[in-house]
């Protein structure tokens, strides 16, 4: 018989209006978010998998950047706890006809919308609309800036596997200076009281970033070594005005995570990727597909993190 | 003025256990062996009422019964209505409900909210053949919605400015039944 008694989280209400980054949450956020994530995915497993908790709140998500499992993600969550929702793309829509984005949001709010989901290309985009606007925010990825429910749910994914992150060692590899999961994962894991060190070729790793008290290494045999679960980063092209390295056959010879190196370990590691991965290059397929791999465990509860994370704000968008 | 609270013991440890080993009876005398029956406490404050019907229950069949634990809090009517934050609690519904014999189980009727969230939440877990309702201490003349209970522990007159709170050996230390007034 499953347990009826697991231990509540100690706080009931998140801190913040807005999920703006994982920067402006507490530790006490974190727990509150993954405590309710977990009851989530629980509704998740359930013959009808929706909750009318949400059901008299309106939510847009506006995408001005291409996004698959991201949007899916907060749709089906969205969906889940039975609110309404609107879908936006910036391709098809009045920013095409030079609309900015204040006008844009001002126009949608003025159908009585209540939240908002946005990625955007433009770091800080999520927080100067904070300032602006009074519906609750949720930032599903500004630039290279930060993109918190992917942090939230990693940290989710590896609690399930590794227990209390308290100690753990967690190796995030690859491009860390175009990437918006690196930062959000930084600051989730070390107030989750996570050691973490970061792992990639020197041009991908942003000056002063030990500032934030990670370990940086270049080496990733040793890295490998080191850790209890690698979170390995896509190699971002799109983003690289430059060549930061000579060619990505030379990246995947040094940095690429594969079944050799993996087999010259002493111990398993837990191996995670946030997606779209590119196969071959950052992390070989015989590698994704194995069973130290968690990827597909990310996706599943990307949903129920989600989830906890629009219930939780909703709880604070009182009526009276 | 500070507000003085005055609590009265209206049922002690032993009667408490008189009481569950009646309820036991009674649910017995309807379900027979609970082949098909399922006992679901509420979250949180059902769970240990649950607990001790349920080893009760299962010394008097000689056999394990299934029991389960439901939280409504994503079904209540009060969210984002009052400065109280909702909390969150497990729940462990393992079997399917469809055809099953539901006990719901909770501590205290209070205005039965509780209960019509809890009615809500089971029917996502299939179509049980019928529900019923067994409580602890019904508070009389204090209900919202028309909702009675089948099987009832004891009944008591309240005033609504008046609470009831159930405690329980495993958790505080002691299994009793106390009447808390305020008064300015």
């Amino acid at each position: 018989m499953a347990s009826h008694n697991a231990e509540n989280s100690e706080q009931k209400f998140l801190s913040q209006p807005h999920l703006l980054g994982i920067k402006y949450l507490t530790a006490a956020d974190i727990r509150l978010i993954l405590h309710s994530a977990a009851q989530f995915k629980e509704v998740l497993q359930r013959p009808i998998k929706k909750v009318p908790s949400l059901r008299d709140l309106t939510i847009v998500n506006l995408f001005f950047e291409n996004s698959t499992r991201t949007r899916i993600s907060f749709e089906l969550a969205e969906k889940r706890l039975s609110a309404d929702i609107i879908n936006f793309s910036a391709s098809a829509s009045s920013v095409n006809k030079g609309e900015t984005l204040l006008d844009t949001i001002n126009n949608i709010l003025a159908m009585k919308v209540d939240m908002v989901v946005m990625r955007h290309p433009q770091a800080g985009a999520a927080m100067f609309l904070s300032q602006h606007i009074s519906a609750s925010i949720v930032n599903a990825g500004d630039g290279t800036h930060e993109h918190p429910t992917q942090a939230l749910l990693d940290a989710f994914s590896l609690q399930e596997i590794l227990g209390n992150l308290s100690g753990k060692k967690i190796a995030i590899i690859g491009d860390i200076a175009h990437s918006r999961v690196a930062l959000s994962n930084i600051f989730c894991l070390q107030k989750l009281g996570v050691k973490v060190r970061i792992c990639g070729p020197a041009t991908l790793i942003p000056r002063y970033l030990e500032d934030l008290g990670v370990e940086i290494s270049h080496n990733i045999d040793d890295t490998l070594q080191w850790c209890d679960a690698a979170n390995v980063l896509r190699i971002q092209l799109e983003r690289q005005h430059i060549r930061y390295f000579p060619s990505s056959r030379e990246y995947t010879q040094y940095f690429g995570v594969n079944k050799a190196r993996l087999d010259r370990l002493e111990k398993k590691i837990v191996i995670m990727h946030p997606g779209p991965i590119n196969r071959g290059v950052e992390i070989d397929s015989d590698v994704a597909d194995s069973q130290q791999s968690i990827i597909l465990q990310q996706v599943e509860n990307g949903v129920a993190v989600r989830m906890a994370v629009l219930y939780l704000l909703a709880e604070r968008l009182r009526k009276h | 003025m500070p507000v003085v609270e005055f609590s009265k013991v209206i049922y002690d440890a032993p009667k408490i256990a008189i009481c569950i080993d009646r309820l036991c009876k009674q649910l017995i005398e309807v379900h027979g062996d609970f082949s098909t029956s399922v006992l679901i406490g509420l979250q949180p404050r059902g769970i240990a009422l649950t607990q001790r019907i349920f080893s009760r229950l299962s010394s008097m069949l000689q056999k394990e019964i299934n029991w389960s634990a439901l939280d409504v809090s994503m079904y209540r009517d009060d969210f984002r209505h009052n400065q109280k934050y909702i909390e969150m609690y497990p729940t462990s519904i393992s079997v399917n409900l469809d055809n099953k014999k539901v006990i719901l189980i909770d501590d205290v009727l209070f205005t039965g909210r509780t209960i019509r969230s809890g009615l809500d939440a089971l029917l996502d877990f299939g179509r049980p053949a019928s529900v019923e309702l067994l409580v602890l201490i019904q508070r009389n003349l204090s209900l919202h919605f028309p909702i009675a209970p089948t099987y009832i522990g004891k009944r008591v007159d309240t005033l609504s400015s008046q609470s009831i709170r159930v405690q329980w050996q495993e958790k505080d230390g002691i299994d009793q039944v106390i009447l808390i007034d305020k008064k300015w």
